[in-house]
C-alpha cells in the first residue's frame, strides 16, 4: 500500500478531474458526433435533443480539463513542461478543436435565423466535437508509449511528429472517440421520454459500444509490442484477472440494460465501466505520470505548494459539488422537450 | 520573423483576444442583473427583455472567453515551457483558485441563461448574481499571477533555482492589489461605455426608444462611476511601478534621464538611440509628484537601467498615453453625465451628450488593450521581472510562425462571427413583434 502523500493525494485528484471530464465533457463531445450523424426521419429532433440536452452543461463540464491542466502545472510541473514541448502539435490541433466546437455551438445556438446559417455553425460544431476526443486519446496514448523525448532531437519530424503520429496512440484516440460517442448515446436514452428517440440513440449506444469493444481490443494487441507497461499491466499483473472481470461484466451490464430498454440502469454502468478503462491506464502506469522516468514523486512540486493546493482542493469541492448537484439537478430530473 | 517574437506573438495576440472576452465575461453580467432586479421590481418588460438579451450577449462571450482561455492556459506551456517549470508551484496558487471560481461561473451561467422557465425569480436572479461575483473573482485571480510575473515574491534564488517556496507570499505580492483593483474598474468602465456607446448610436437613429433609453441608463450607471474611480487607483499603480518596475515606469513616461524633479512628459516621440522624446508636451514637477508624491523627488531614468534591459520605449510610451488619453476621455463624459443626471436632464435626449457617448463606445475597450501592452511590453526583456528572461523561457519547438499565424485567423474569424451575431442578436431595436411580446404582462417571481 503506498504511502498517502499530498503528491498522491493530488494525482488521485488529477485522475478524478480526468475521469469527470470523460464521462461529462466527453459526452459533450459525443453529442456534437451523434449531431454529425444525425439520419431518419427524426433527425432534426436527434439534433434538437442533443442541443437541448448540452446546452446548459458544456460550460461547466469543460471546466474539468482546466483544472486538470492547473494541477499539472502547479504540482507536477515538469510533466506540463515536457508533454507541452513534445505533443506540441497534436495539442495545439486539440484547442483548435475546443475552440470551434464551443464557440461553433453557443454561435448556433444563438444564431437561428435561417436553416442554412445553422446547419453551417453545427457542421463546425459536430467536425470538432469529432475530431477533439481523437487528440485527447492520441496525448494520452502517447503518454502511456512511454516514449514522450525527454528533449526532442533529431529531425522535426522525429522529435516532434513520431512521438505521437503512430499506431498505438491512433488507437487510444479511437478509443476515445468511441467512449464519448457511446457515453452521449446511452445518457440520450433517459433524456427524452419518446420511445422512437429513445430507439434511435439505443441502436446508436450498441453500435458505438461495438467500436468501443474493436478500438480497445487493436490498441491491446498493439500494446503487445509496443507498450510493454500497459500490456503487462492488463494482462499479467496481479489486478489483471479481477479487473478484465469487472470491466468485461459492466459492459455486458450495459448492453443487457440497452437490450431490455432499462436506460436508467444503462446510464448507470456505462460512465463506471468508462472510468474504469481509465483508471486501468492509471494502474498500469502507476507510479508514472510520464513513463519510463517522472513518477509522481519525481515530478511533485514542493511541500508548501502541494499543501496548500491540497487545502484550495478541499475547498473547492466544497462549493463545486453542491453547485454541480443543483446544476444537474435542475436540468436532469426531467426528459427534455423537443 | 523568429521563433521567439513568433511566440511572444502568439501569446499577445492570443491575450488581446481573450481580454475582451474576460472584460465583458465581468461586466456584463453586472448590467444583465441590474436589468433583470429593475424587471423584479417595476414590472417594465423592457428591462426583461433587457436582461434576456444581456444574458445572450453574455453566453456568446462567455463561451468565446472561456475556449480562448483554455487556449491560453494550454499555451503558457506550448511556448514558455521554462517558465511554467519554474513557476508553476510558485504562482500556480491563484489559478487553482480561478478554476474554481470559472466552475461556478459556467456552473451558474448554465443555470442562468437556462434556468428562465424552470426558476422562481429570486432564485434566477441569485444564480445571476453568483456569475457576476464568480466572474470578477475569476479575472482577480488571474490578475494575481500576473502581478507576481512583475513583482515576483515568495521564493529564494539558489544556483538558479527557487527555494523556500511559499505561495501564500507570492499571492500577495506588491503588485496584486493594485494591479487587480485597476484591472477590475477597467473591466466595468469598457463594457459599461460600449453597452452605453453603442445604445446611444441606436438612440440617435431611434430617438426616444424606451428599450435603448433603459439600456443606456444601466450601462452609465456602471461604466461611469468606475471611469471616475480609475485616475486614483492609475495613481497608485503608477507609485506601485515606480517603486518596484522603475525600467517599465522610465519607459511609460519616456524619462531617459535619472533626475530630481522631474517634469512629466506627455505624448512626443521617444527616440531610444538618441535619448530624446520630440513634440512633447512636458509639465515641470509633475512626474515627481505622480512617481513619488513629491515635486523634488528623484525619478529613475533609464540611463540607471543596463541597456540589455531596456523595454521597447516608443512602444510602451506610446501605448501609455493612450491608455490615459482615452481614459481622460471616458472621465469627462462620466462626469457630463453625473452633471445632467443632478441637473435632472434627461440625456437619453441631449444628442450632444449621446454624440460623445457613441464615440466613446471602443474607447475603454481600448484603453484596456492599451494598457496591457504597457504592462507586458514594459516587463521586456523579462518574464518574471528580474528573475527570468523571456528569451530563455521559450519553447525549442522550431516554425512558431505557423500556429502563430494560424491562430491569428482563427480568431479573426471568430471575431467576425461574434461582432455579427451581438449587432443581430442583442444590440437590434426590438422589432413590432419585440415590443408586443414585450409588453404582453408576464408573471413575476413564482
Amino acid at each position: 500500500m503506498p504511502e498517502l502523500s499530498p503528491a498522491l493525494l493530488i494525482a488521485v485528484t488529477l485522475v478524478v478531474a480526468l475521469a469527470a471530464y470523460l464521462v461529462m465533457g466527453g459526452a459533450d463531445f459525443g453529442g456534437g458526433v451523434w449531431d454529425l450523424f444525425a439520419t431518419g426521419p427524426r433527425r432534426r429532433r436527434q439534433r434538437a435533443l442533443i442541443a437541448e440536452s448540452i446546452g446548459p452543461i458544456w460550460e461547466a463540464n469543460h471546466v474539468w480539463l482546466i483544472l486538470a491542466v492547473v494541477l499539472l502545472f502547479v504540482c507536477f510541473p515538469p510533466v506540463f513542461a515536457r508533454l507541452s514541448v513534445a505533443l506540441h502539435i497534436p495539442l495545439t490541433l486539440m484547442l483548435v478543436g475546443i475552440v470551434l466546437r464551443g464557440s461553433a455551438f453557443t454561435f448556433r445556438t444563438y444564431d437561428s435565423q435561417s436553416d442554412q446559417v445553422q446547419r453551417r455553425w453545427g457542421l463546425l460544431f459536430s467536425w470538432a466535437s469529432l475530431v477533439t476526443p481523437v487528440l485527447l486519446g492520441v496525448v494520452a496514448g502517447t503518454i502511456a508509449t512511454g516514449d514522450v523525448p525527454v528533449r526532442p532531437s533529431g529531425t522535426f519530424i522525429e522529435a516532434y511528429v513520431h512521438p505521437w503520429l503512430r499506431p498505438f496512440p491512433l488507437a487510444i484516440g479511437v478509443l476515445a472517440l468511441s467512449l464519448c460517442a457511446y457515453l452521449a448515446a446511452v445518457y440520450l436514452t433517459v433524456e427524452t421520454d419518446d420511445p422512437d428517440l429513445q430507439d434511435d440513440f439505443r441502436v446508436r449506444a450498441f453500435g458505438a459500444g461495438i467500436g468501443v469493444f474493436v478500438a480497445a481490443m487493436v490498441a491491446l494487441v498493439l500494446a503487445r509490442r509496443a507498450v510493454p507497461l500497459v500490456w503487462q499491466g492488463l494482462t499479467e499483473s496481479a489486478w489483471a484477472p479481477g479487473y478484465q472481470v469487472v470491466v468485461g461484466g459492466l459492459a455486458l451490464l450495459t448492453f443487457a440494460a440497452l437490450w431490455q430498454r432499462r436506460y436508467r440502469m444503462a446510464r448507470v454502468a456505462a460512465p463506471v465501466q468508462a472510468v474504469l478503462i481509465l483508471g486501468g491506464w492509471v494502474l498500469c502506469q502507476y507510479p508514472y505520470l510520464v513513463p519510463p522516468d517522472l513518477t509522481i514523486a519525481a515530478a511533485a512540486a514542493p511541500a508548501a505548494t502541494l499543501q496548500l493546493v491540497l487545502a484550495a482542493l478541499l475547498l473547492g469541492f466544497v462549493v463545486l459539488v453542491p453547485s454541480l448537484f443543483y446544476l444537474f439537478r435542475i436540468f436532469k430530473s426531467r426528459p427534455q422537450r423537443v | 520573423m523568429n521563433d521567439l517574437l513568433a511566440a511572444r506573438s502568439q501569446m499577445g495576440m492570443s491575450l488581446a483576444f481573450h481580454i475582451i472576452f474576460a472584460v465583458v465575461g465581468i461586466g456584463m453580467p453586472l448590467l444583465m442583473v441590474m436589468a433583470e432586479r429593475r424587471w423584479l421590481t417595476t414590472g417594465d418588460g423592457v428591462y426583461l427583455e433587457l436582461a434576456k438579451r444581456w444574458a445572450k450577449g453574455t453566453a456568446i462571450m462567455f463561451a468565446v472567453g472561456a475556449v480562448s482561455g483554455t487556449v491560453l492556459s494550454f499555451e503558457l506551456g506550448l511556448l514558455w515551457p521554462q517558465f511554467m517549470e519554474f513557476a508553476g508551484p510558485i504562482f500556480g496558487m491563484p489559478f487553482s483558485l480561478e478554476g474554481f471560481a470559472f466552475f461556478v461561473e459556467a456552473i451558474f451561467l448554465g443555470i442562468y441563461l437556462y434556468g428562465w422557465e424552470r426558476l422562481p425569480g429570486r432564485a434566477h436572479l441569485s444564480a445571476g448574481i453568483v456569475v457576476a461575483v464568480s466572474g470578477a473573482l475569476s479575472g482577480i485571480f488571474v490578475v494575481i499571477a500576473n502581478a507576481w510575473m512583475n513583482t515576483p515574491t515568495g521564493f529564494t534564488m539558489l544556483d538558479g533555482r527557487p527555494t523556500d517556496i511559499d505561495p501564500i507570499a507570492a499571492i500577495f505580492n506588491p503588485a496584486a492589489l493594485t494591479q487587480t483593483i485597476h484591472m477590475t474598474i477597467a473591466a466595468y468602465a469598457a463594457t459599461g461605455f460600449a453597452v452605453a456607446g453603442i445604445h446611444a448610436i441606436l438612440l440617435l437613429r431611434k430617438p426616444g426608444n424606451a428599450f435603448h433609453r433603459r439600456a443606456l441608463t444601466i450601462a452609465l450607471l456602471v461604466g461611469g462611476p468606475a471611469a471616475l474611480l480609475q485616475p486614483l487607483s492609475g495613481d497608485r499603480s503608477a507609485k506601485m511601478v515606480a517603486r518596484y518596475q522603475p525600467a517599465k515606469l522610465a519607459a511609460m513616461e519616456a524619462h531617459f534621464r535619472t533626475e530630481s524633479a522631474a517634469p512629466l512628459i506627455i505624448g512626443g516621440i521617444p527616440d531610444q538611440e538618441s535619448g530624446q522624446t520630440r513634440y512633447a508636451i512636458r509639465i515641470p514637477y509633475m512626474l515627481s509628484v505622480l512617481a513619488h508624491g513629491d515635486p523634488q523627488a528623484e525619478v529613475t531614468g533609464l540611463d540607471r537601467v543596463p541597456r540589455d534591459e531596456w523595454p521597447n520605449v516608443l512602444l510602451v510610451h506610446l501605448s501609455f498615453q493612450v491608455m490615459v488619453g482615452l481614459g481622460a476621455f471616458m472621465i469627462v463624459f462620466a462626469a457630463w453625465a453625473a452633471w445632467l443626471a443632478w441637473r435632472r436632464v434627461d440625456f437619453a435626449e441631449h444628442r450632444g451628450f449621446l454624440r460623445g457617448v457613441a464615440l466613446a463606445t471602443p474607447m475603454g475597450f481600448l484603453a484596456v488593450e492599451a494598457g496591457w501592452m504597457v504592462t507586458e511590453l514594459g516587463r521586456q526583456p523579462w518574464i518574471i521581472h528580474g528573475v527570468m528572461r523571456t528569451a530563455d523561457a521559450v519553447t525549442p519547438m522550431p516554425g512558431l510562425v505557423v500556429p502563430f499565424l494560424f491562430f491569428t485567423l482563427l480568431y479573426c474569424l471568430l471575431t467576425v462571427a461574434v461582432v455579427w451575431l451581438m449587432y443581430r442578436q442583442i444590440a437590434k431595436s426590438p422589432s413590432a413583434e419585440d415590443w408586443q411580446r414585450i409588453y404582453t404582462p408576464v408573471p413575476r417571481d413564482a
